[in-house]
């Protein structure tokens, strides 16, 4: 296991949940997209973390990025709900319009 | 060598799965196979000797999946029939980015002559990893805190159709709260 | 009492030990049930044996249109994820992997079961087993949060999320006597997570059985002795973290923790059985404003208290 094969699975995550976030219409699954594009992350900065510099400071970059994640998570779940309330849709491109 | 045997099943998984995601045809299976994603990457974490990190990760994203499938289904109503599913836009130039974007990627991590590793792994990382928090980096927690807490705050005036006035009256004198949920405390 | 090297062999034993004691618990389970029917209670006893061997010769029942793959990994997951609690629980001085994040891991496989209960009743495309599913996870938001911080408060005490560190940490004084807070929602909780009890709404009479509508044959089985497997694990970690593990006069370690985890194990089914259901949508209110800051009170207390000590 070398740091440049755990960076080039780190990177096909991170454009799998690129290609969704870009390609999806629905709320829902551009959160899925993103989360994968974090999934990555997580995954490339345990790898530096572990191959460069072993310190207890790269653990806590780590966990800074599981809580943008959760901030992500959460807010995607409540604009989610408002957009369906108000506008009784879960695409993308509909919540572009302007006035409901 | 056995390491690295593990981590390519997982690596496989891992990336499969990511790609089931936006494939499948039922909401469900799309869920879940992020979870299977998120559950792989958490042993990967495990292997790197981030014990708490990996399981923890673990135990979010399942969580956290398994409250997405509501989500999911609550706002696009399908049953598990596997109805075709395809709602995309932009396609084509999203696949061509996306790949774009690998090999850029993946050619930075080839051709970067990285640097050697330097210092040593504590013996007890999740011990380091606490003592950090709670001691020399804790703007770090202190930044994070509040964040957290505004979110919860922020995606609950997002979300909650009903405000005090609605459940307490307009001059908030209610006795007992309408709510349209029965039951709970205080009725 | 920590370090006892396992040689892996002695993970065939774990699922055995674990399968003992569920059949236990299904036994005196049957023997209330024949009681209650006014049946003799040997015939209860011997209810689990038979039921194993109709269920394993009964077809499985095939609804329309079921998404059959996460069937089948929901129908297998709660039996799989009591085996992978084992693995942390310690039977006397043995465990299987004292990691060092025992308690975390405990937790991660506990979220899991959400998972599993929800493709229960995903699976079968059937709407009574759908809203069993949902009402497992209104309740599992429930009772979750305050089961963390009824984990998180042994762990406090002595220092360490290793599961063996906590059991040493109870030479002394048995964590139940300090943190009786933590040990009623762990407690709570386990009935919780195993769908038991007040808690068993999810797979209520009301809506025809719920997760466990479509669900026959070797799933129906595969579920059932997982739902058992789960309260034993419930029971067993709790002997850990609260009931001071394997200490005892007399007995040897292993014994004490299989006689504590038989006699927790035999209350909680005979006091589930006196408890009406708890609706999970009234749960949630009661769950969030009362157990919850009790629970984090609770675990204030002991961090003061550890903090006073040094």
């Amino acid at each position: 296991m070398t740091l440049q094969l755990v960076l080039v699975v780190a990177a096909a995550l991170f454009c799998v949940g690129l290609y969704g976030a870009l390609s999806q219409q629905v709320v829902v699954m551009v959160m899925m997209g993103l989360e994968l594009m974090l999934n990555g992350v997580i995954l490339a900065v345990a790898a530096f973390w572990w191959f460069l510099a072993p310190n207890p400071d790269g653990m806590l970059l780590l966990l800074v990025v599981i809580a943008a994640m959760t901030v992500e998570m959460a807010m995607g779940f409540a604009i989610a709900t408002l957009l369906h309330r108000s506008k009784e849709t879960d695409m993308t491109d509909m919540a572009a319009d302007l006035s409901g | 060598m056995l390491s690295i045997i593990v981590f390519s099943a997982l690596a496989i998984i891992a990336v499969a799965s990511g790609i089931a995601v936006f494939r499948v045809d039922s909401m469900a299976r799309a869920t879940y196979a992020l979870a299977v994603s998120f559950v792989a990457v958490g042993v990967m974490l495990v292997m790197f000797d981030l014990d708490y990190i990996g399981v923890i990760t673990i135990l979010m994203m399942v969580m956290e999946m398994a409250i997405m499938a509501i989500y999911m289904i609550m706002f696009m109503g399908m049953n598990p029939a596997l109805m075709p599913m395809s709602m995309v836009h932009n396609n084509r130039w999203s696949a061509i980015l996306a790949t774009g974007i690998f090999l850029l990627l993946a050619a930075g991590a080839l051709l970067v002559p990285w640097p050697a590793r330097s210092g040593t792994a504590a013996p007890d990382l999740t011990v380091a990893v606490g003592e950090a928090l709670m001691g020399s980096k804790m703007l770090v927690m202190l930044t994070v805190s509040p964040i957290l807490f505004a979110t919860i705050v922020a995606a609950l005036v997002l979300a909650n159709p009903r405000g005090r006035y609605d459940r307490w009256g307009d001059n908030l004198k209610r006795v007992c709260p309408d709510d349209p949920q029965q039951g709970g405390l205080g009725k | 009492m920590t370090g006892a090297v396992m040689n892996p062999a002695w993970a065939l034993l774990a699922p055995v030990v674990l399968g003992v004691l569920a059949l236990a618990g299904a036994a005196l389970n049957g023997v209330f049930v024949a009681r209650a029917e006014g049946r003799p209670a040997l015939s209860g006893a011997a209810r689990p044996v038979l039921e194993v061997m109709r269920l394993m010769r009964q077809r499985r029942r095939v609804t329309v249109a079921a998404d059959r793959l996460l069937w089948r990994i929901g129908g297998m997951a709660l039996l799989v994820i009591a085996l992978l609690k084992t693995a942390v629980i310690p039977l006397g001085p043995w465990i299987l992997a004292d990691i060092s994040v025992g308690i975390v891991w405990f937790n991660a496989m506990d979220v899991m079961v959400w998972a599993g209960m929800w493709l229960i009743g995903w699976g079968a495309n059937s709407a009574h087993a759908l809203a069993g599913g949902y009402r497992f996870l209104a309740q599992a938001v429930s009772y979750e949060l305050p089961l963390m911080f009824a984990l998180v408060t042994p762990a406090v005490a002595a220092h360490s999320l290793r599961v063996s560190e906590v059991v040493d940490a109870q030479q002394d004084l048995w964590f139940v006597v300090w943190m009786p807070v933590a040990f009623l929602v762990f407690c709570g909780s386990v009935l919780a997570f195993s769908a038991w009890g007040p808690f068993a709404t999810a797979a209520g009479a009301d809506i025809a059985g719920g997760i466990l509508t479509e669900v026959s044959g070797v799933d129906r089985l595969l579920i059932m002795a997982g739902r058992y497997a789960l309260l034993a694990t419930g029971a067993a970690f709790a002997v850990a973290l609260f009931l001071g593990g394997g200490s005892g006069p007399l007995l040897p370690d292993w014994l004490w923790t299989i006689v504590k985890t038989l006699v927790l194990l035999a209350g909680f089914i005979a006091v589930s059985r006196r408890l009406s259901a708890i609706r999970p949508d009234r749960l949630a209110e009661v769950a969030w404003i009362v157990v919850l800051p009790l629970a984090l009170l609770q675990t204030l207390v002991v961090s003061i208290i550890v903090a006073v000590r040094g």
